[in-house]
């Protein structure tokens, strides 16, 4: 049987562990801006980075894992959803610099 | 029977019982709700910022050095661990250890403020103003400013909030659960910086 102790140990281990591969996620972003690839390509990295670092804040320093998994859900779709329709005017910021073919 | 519980048959059990149905306190619910709500303030900033970005040819990159919005970085993440620790020792019912965290984050808070002004009046002093700078379109400094002054807000607004509720806390007229409400507050600031830094700052470094 563990011990109150030993449970706090272990969370506080925890998240140790999380802060540490928020740091090493934040570093991977700082070395994917000095990479030689396309504005695109990086854009798309930092975001899949970021997006991890996000989940891990989420899940574990704002205990969102540790809430009952109706709120998660309930919570975690209405924000993704309005997210998600914040995208649809980018084919018209494609249009300002190239002038179509999206928005003819 | 009151009336009350009269005209409450027939409905859900969590609202009779008065469970609520996340099985969260009130205050927490409420910060959830701001976390969410605040969440698309910054993603419509972010994402009307990327839509210029993307749509305007001479959009400067300005920032020759990474180092200092990597310790502005580090500082808040930091912080976001200390705040951690300040909600567990109070949920252990540590006072004095989670009043000493709490003022540790707040401490963390300051110095990021600090350093985002200091980056502020040097990029001013290079001639970067809301709608002018030397190295292209002038729509660069209206949304630096914009997204990173928000952020910036929402900072000194933590600060002042985990000054306060750290006191009343330690005063006695505060609990844990203020303390982890407003350590939750706290980390959302942290996580929209990791989404501010690669776009605002990495995506505009001078190569």
């Amino acid at each position: 049987m563990s011990t109150a102790g030993e449970h706090k140990n272990g969370a506080m281990g925890r998240d140790l562990v999380v802060y540490l591969c928020l740091l090493a996620l934040a570093a991977i972003q700082f070395v994917i801006a000095y990479q030689n690839i396309s504005g695109t390509q990086m854009f798309v990295r930092m975001l899949i980075v970021a997006l991890v670092e996000a989940g891990l804040a989420l899940l574990f320093f704002m205990h969102l894992w540790s809430e009952k998994p109706v709120f998660m859900w309930s919570a975690g779709i209405f924000t993704v959803f309005v997210l998600l329709t914040l995208q649809y005017g980018w084919t018209d910021s494609f249009r300002l610099v190239n002038g179509a073919p999206w928005a003819r | 029977m009151s009336q009350a519980d009269l005209t409450m048959v027939g409905h859900a059990p969590g609202l009779t019982t008065g469970i609520p149905p996340y099985s969260m306190t009130a205050k927490k619910m409420a910060i959830w709700l701001f976390i969410i709500a605040d969440t698309a303030t910054f993603a419509g900033c972010l994402v009307a910022y990327g839509f210029i970005r993307n749509g305007t040819v001479n959009w400067p990159r300005p920032f020759h050095s990474i180092t200092n919005v990597a310790l502005m970085t580090f500082i808040l993440l930091t912080s976001s661990l200390t705040m951690l620790l300040a909600v567990r020792a109070a949920k252990a019912g540590d006072k004095g250890t989670a009043f000493l965290w709490t003022m540790i984050t707040a401490v963390g808070g300051l110095i990021f403020a600090l350093l985002h002004i200091r980056e502020w009046l040097a990029l001013i002093d290079e001639g970067m103003t809301m709608f002018h700078n030397p190295w292209g379109t002038g729509l660069f400094g209206a949304s630096f400013f914009s997204i990173t002054g928000l952020h910036l807000l929402h900072v000194t607004g933590g600060v002042v909030a985990l000054i306060a509720v750290g006191a009343r806390y330690k005063g006695g007229r505060y609990n844990a659960d203020d303390l982890e409400v407003t350590g939750l507050y706290w980390h959302f600031v942290d996580l929209v910086w990791m989404f501010v830094v690669p776009f605002v700052y990495l995506l505009n470094l001078t190569h």
